[in-house]
């Protein structure tokens, strides 16, 4: 068996030749790891870069990763070692402890993780992150050059830019918005709520979203959609990445693992005419209108220790300078040797002011979800702010109570 | 036949109906009356993300569920009764809007529920009559079309057949979404702009549209068939008595054509009462959801991964009384002609 296993190896590692650079790896396994997570570039570097130490590895990279990630790591054994997450994601493996704490194999093997990486729960060590990630401004830097006009700071500001564009007439639409509705729409809610100083729930976990910043918020995303195409409520990331590459906006706020697409001379007519600026603040004084999120690994509780161990030492291998070295401008990297490329600087100057890191929790998931739900119905004019917030209050408290949150 | 001989040929269908349909729709109707929560605990707890320059350390009370000796969750089930049903019906909000009058349509459709009820029945009658309707016409064309022309033109109406619903849907929503070359051409012939994606009733129409478009090569080919039966002798005595093209086709056959109209309508009332492929397409739950969206809703775990297993079963439940309900009429119908006449 144990032989039959190393001739596959040998017999894989010379199919693909030199390809697998194995003397770089400080590590190396023929055992049979599997991984899933997202499939954004960065994934791709790092799973590439453990594929070089590990001809067994499994890789699966699925957008959709989060419908099946919880199910697959409670499974007896896990169908997966090692998980992508990102803040959002971790919970539901969290609460479910189908991940294990990483405090020890960090002490043995973590020499090249910065204090930043460890993502503390409870006191452990329980994911280690390797980039953020967050919406900020980005901007058409040859329109607002020739209109004369500065980088909007607020969302007032971003309404005076907006008039001027317009009034210009040299786009499309001045503004594009992630606002597809359900979780985009409500993660737009959750920025502009946060920058607004909303906060989500109160002790008992009953939300305050029917409060004043929510009218606010909502006000303000009224208001920038009168600039925008008036098919927003379809627009997710990948449109709005579209309309920026194809000339049809000139900003907006948008993620910041969308930045280096800009400049993909193979998709965009745009290539470096795109500025990247921090997210804008809600008003003047407040907090900017975004989150922050972390994406990075978790491994699995339910699976062999010596095999957890291969897949966190693996992960190491993925996560090494090494691989940021070769792939510095795919995402903001945590991964110590990193270097901020242009692109990139719209996202640490927002980092840099505090936003909020998004509450992921089990009540945060569902108000999420109600808030996606909800709101798109007073932004197509059916209904008033208080009402489509009230609305959303009460499909978060029916679903909080049949989730058994809410007494 | 012997009684030994048909449930030979009956019993396997008969199994898998049973595994298939009849189990999980027991479970289903159960887990409508039955809730399982997850117990959870309120704890403090620090929690560390990335900060700049250094790690973010904050102290707050979550919500965790709690975790048995196993590390397993433990959760309790409890009987509900009409809860989850009341939670997805919402009597009150009802009654209150029957009180508040005037608004009392735009309230009742900012409840879910009934917001998706009224779009599944339009969608459903309105695409029947046009289904049939269509069906029959491309059948009474192709029937009277050169023998030598039939094969290609059968070939060419049966291709939307062939398309997966949910590729159809987002290749004719690729085909007017934003500057699409469909919505381009249209503001070129009128003049003005067009978003069809912006309001409601637009991608109402399109989904209408395009299940008509989808469902009606089916029609044909079951009409086409039929077409193939119909009585030479009663149609040449029909054209000796001097009847209208109109008349044969009203006396002779669509009669004749009745039982087959009667079996594409119940195959369709199904379908179109289940929509679905439609709202995902078009991305259209914005502005229009259908029931069979909402129990997909309820189903699909949020973030943290909750799920509204309750609601989401007596949703399923209510589409499918209310997909009885519609059939009702017609299985009373079809009842009727097959009943052996004493």
């Amino acid at each position: 068996m144990k032989t039959s296993h190393l001739a596959l190896a040998a017999a894989l590692s010379l199919a693909a030749g030199p390809a697998l650079a194995q003397g770089e790896c400080a590590f190396t396994t023929d055992m049979e790891i599997k991984h899933l997570s997202a499939a954004f570039p960065a994934w791709v570097a790092v799973t590439d870069a453990m594929k070089e130490c590990a001809p067994n590895l499994v890789v699966e990279l699925d957008q959709e990763f989060r419908q099946k990630q919880p199910t697959a790591f409670a499974a007896e054994p896990s169908l997966y070692h090692i998980g992508g997450v990102a803040n959002g994601t971790l919970t539901p493996l969290l609460n479910d402890g189908t991940i294990r704490p990483l405090d020890a194999y960090v002490e043995q093997y973590g020499q090249d993780l910065s204090p930043n990486q460890l993502i503390r729960i409870d006191g452990r060590i329980m994911a280690i992150a390797m980039m953020v990630n967050t919406q900020h401004l980005m901007y058409r830097t040859d329109i607002f050059e020739e209109l004369g006009l500065e980088v909007p700071t607020t969302y007032a500001e971003v309404l005076e830019a907006a008039e001027a564009i317009r009034a210009a007439g040299v786009v499309e639409y001045p503004i594009g918005a992630t606002m597809a509705s359900g979780w985009d729409l409500a993660q737009d809610f959750v920025n502009m709520y946060a920058g607004f100083g909303g906060e989500f729930f109160d002790e008992s976990g009953m939300t305050l979203i029917d409060s004043e910043a929510g009218v606010k918020a909502l006000e303000t995303m009224k208001a920038l959609t009168e600039y925008m195409d008036p098919e927003f409520l379809v627009s997710n990331s990948t449109y709005v990445q579209q309309q920026f590459q194809q000339g049809k906006i000139a900003m907006a706020n948008l993620w910041a693992t969308r930045a280096s697409a800009m400049d993909d001379a193979a998709e965009s007519q745009v290539v470096g005419k795109v500025g990247m600026a921090p997210a804008p603040l809600a008003e003047a004084g407040a907090r900017p209108a975004t989150t922050i999120w972390w994406d990075g690994i978790v491994i699995a509780a339910n699976v062999p220790d010596e095999e957890a161990e291969a897949a966190f030492r693996l992960a190491m291998e993925g996560l090494s300078p090494r691989t940021v070295a070769e792939h510095n401008d795919d995402a903001v990297w945590l991964v110590p040797g990193y270097e901020p490329g242009p692109m990139a600087t719209g996202a640490i100057e927002t980092a840099m002011m505090g936003p909020v890191a998004y509450p992921s929790s089990v009540e945060m998931g569902l108000l999420h979800t109600a808030i996606g739900n909800n709101i798109a119905d007073f932004l197509t004019g059916q209904e008033s702010a208080e009402q489509s917030l009230a609305d959303a209050k009460d499909a978060y408290t029916a679903a909080a109570r049949e989730a058994g949150v809410l007494q | 036949m012997r009684p030994r001989t048909f449930f030979a040929f009956v019993g396997p269908s008969l199994v898998l109906m049973i595994l298939f349909i009849a189990i999980p729709l027991v479970s289903v109707f159960l887990q409508s009356f039955w809730q399982t929560q997850t117990v959870f605990e309120r704890v403090e707890i620090e929690n560390c993300t990335p900060g700049f320059p250094a790690p973010n350390c904050t102290t707050q009370t979550v919500t965790r569920p709690l975790l048995d000796e196993s590390g397993r969750t433990v959760t309790e089930t409890i009987y509900v009764g009409l809860d989850a049903y009341r939670a997805v019906v919402q009597p009150e909000a009802v009654a209150a809007a029957f009180a508040a009058g005037e608004d009392f349509w735009s309230r009742l459709s900012n409840i879910d529920f009934w917001k998706a009820l009224r779009f599944t029945l339009t969608f459903t009658l309105i695409t029947l009559p046009l289904v049939v309707g269509l069906g029959l016409a491309i059948a009474l064309a192709v029937n009277a079309a050169l023998r030598s022309l039939r094969g290609p033109i059968i070939f060419v109406s049966l291709l939307p057949f062939i398309v997966t619903p949910v590729i159809g849907a987002l290749s004719i929503r690729w085909l007017f979404i934003g500057d699409g070359i469909l919505t381009n051409a249209l503001e070129a012939m009128t003049g003005t702009q067009i978003f069809m994606f912006a309001q409601g009733w637009t991608i109402e129409i399109l989904m209408l549209t395009y299940r008509v478009w989808h469902v009606a090569p089916f029609a044909f080919v079951v009409f086409y068939a039929g077409l193939q039966t119909v009585n030479q002798d009663t149609l040449e005595s029909a054209v000796i008595d001097g009847a209208s093209r109109f008349e044969r086709l009203r006396y002779v056959v669509i009669p004749h054509l009745m039982p087959l109209i009667v079996f594409v309508s119940l195959i369709h009332l199904m379908d179109a009462y289940r929509v679905f492929e439609e709202v995902i397409g078009f991305s259209s739950q914005a502005h229009r959801i259908s029931l069979q969206f909402l129990t997909y809703d309820f189903l699909m775990p949020d973030d943290s991964g909750n799920r509204s297993i309750s609601r989401a079963s007596a949703s399923s439940m209510l589409t499918m009384i209310g997909i009885v309900i519609l059939l009702v009429p017609l299985l009373m119908r079809t009842w009727r002609d097959y009943k052996p006449r004493g």
